[in-house]
């Protein structure tokens, strides 16, 4: 128990200063960036205590928003999306998740991209949408949320490929 | 009673959401707002730190092109003194009386850049220690950069030109036309001069400097040129197109300008609370 604790310690700050010291300045054609982050949240064991969760999903976005200057956009979508994540994971594992049994390691590999697809999404949504706060831009908003999720998507597909210790 | 106990504690996850939600909006509307962010800003020691030790690395990867532009910086300004008649371009330096009013130059390094998020905000290794205040501008030698919002002790935040909260008063270097600075979002090297009026003489390539209407930046420093111009849709202003001078992905040495008599003009302007 106490070993979990520590190693999600370590993936929450390396995750958090990953994002702010690198992949911040990615700027892929001009303005793309990957927000890796999320996948914190993403693979953050399933239990029942969700108060933890929600706490530590906000601090996690509001630490971002301190180091990029952007108020509160980072820490209202991570926190949105770690309140859905229920509604979420039973969409997408079904009964798999009901029996609380869901290991992330050995789940079905297309059922865990729907389930990375519809949270990341949902998060640069509610993330541009916030940071650009007008609804005459809805179209920049749509744009930024389409091509950033796609580099979200394959980044943290490509990270839990690297580093799941299965072999 | 009993009933409202059990309601919080039946919705106690939803409700932590709603709470948490609350504070993470006032911080967002608070940064949307010119001068507001008062908690949420990277000029604090851990952050600062964080950026500035980083800095210390990166910036060997940038010596050579910083060192070529320091090199023209230098080479513009033996030219200025080598040349006792001011007929060089758009130097701000030459115009030393600024129409009476004293300005002050500090050198900065900055430590954190941003240009692809709508509201930027840039880090400097300057602060309240080097007495920075808030509303000091930020120049670089090619061009205007920015307005200084939050201040540590080390280190100061910078709302940069690519900032849609900013407003900088701008004027045409021939004539005396001015207008407003903003930014529509889309390209870090292209910003919108507003409300020119109709009758200005406008010519694509012409020289945008600013207007020292305002008494953050002084009169004559250079922002960029003209790239495209059409009449807005009231048909009575000009929305001017304007290509920077600095190249806003690519900068490091920055200069403090403090305008020493502000006290005094901000006495005058305001209206003195009786």
């Amino acid at each position: 128990m106490n070993n979990t604790a520590i190693s999600f310690s370590v993936q929450f700050i390396v995750l958090m200063l990953a994002q702010v010291l690198v992949l911040n300045h990615i700027n892929f054609l001009g303005h793309i960036n990957p927000y890796l982050y999320v996948l914190f949240i993403l693979l953050f064991p399933i239990n029942n205590n969700r108060l933890v969760f929600l706490l530590i999903s906000f601090a996690l976005g509001l630490g971002i928003d301190i180091f990029s200057d952007s108020g509160g956009v980072h820490a209202a979508a991570a926190l949105s999306i770690a309140f859905i994540r229920p509604v979420v994971l039973k969409f997408c594992f079904g009964s798999v998740y009901e029996h609380q049994t869901i290991k992330f390691k050995n789940v079905d590999f297309g059922a865990k991209v729907i389930y990375f697809i519809i949270l990341i999404v949902i998060h640069h949504f509610i993330l541009f949408a916030l940071e650009i706060f007008n609804l005459r831009d809805i179209i920049l908003v749509l744009q930024k949320t389409l091509f950033s999720s796609i580099f979200t998507i394959i980044l943290c597909l490509m990270a839990t490929i690297i580093f799941s210790r299965k072999t | 009673m009993q009933q409202i106990i059990k309601f919080f504690l039946r919705n106690k996850t939803f409700l932590l959401y709603l709470f948490l939600l609350s504070i993470a909006i006032v911080f967002t509307i608070q940064s949307h707002s010119y001068h507001k962010s008062k908690f949420i800003n990277s000029a604090n020691f851990v952050t600062g730190g964080i950026y500035n030790s980083t800095n210390n690395l990166s910036i060997y990867f940038s010596l050579k092109s910083q060192n070529l532009l320091l090199q023209e910086e230098n080479a513009r300004l033996s030219s200025i003194v080598y040349t006792p008649n001011d007929t060089v371009n758009g130097s701000f330096i030459t115009d030393t009386i600024y129409s009476g009013v004293n300005y002050k130059f500090t050198p900065a390094q900055v430590i954190k850049n941003s240009y692809s998020a709508t509201n930027n905000v840039l880090l400097i290794n300057r602060g309240k220690r080097d007495s920075l205040k808030q509303d000091f501008g930020v120049i670089t030698q090619k061009g205007i950069l920015g307005i200084v919002d939050r201040t540590s002790n080390k280190f100061a935040t910078v709302l940069s030109i690519l900032n849609t909260n900013i407003k900088i008063s701008a004027q045409l270097k021939n004539t005396n036309h001015f207008g407003s600075l903003m930014w529509d979002t889309k390209s870090p090297q292209v910003v919108q001069l507003h409300e020119i009026s109709k009758i200005a003489p406008l010519k694509k390539g012409d020289t945008i400097v600013t207007s020292g209407r305002s008494i953050i930046f002084p009169k004559g420093i250079p922002v960029g040129t003209i790239k495209d111009f059409r009449l807005d849709s009231a048909e009575n202003f000009y929305t001017v197109d304007i290509q920077l001078f600095n190249d806003m992905t690519n900068i490091e040495y920055v200069y403090i300008i403090e305008n020493v008599d502000k006290s005094e003009i901000n006495s005058l302007i305001k209206p003195s609370n009786e």
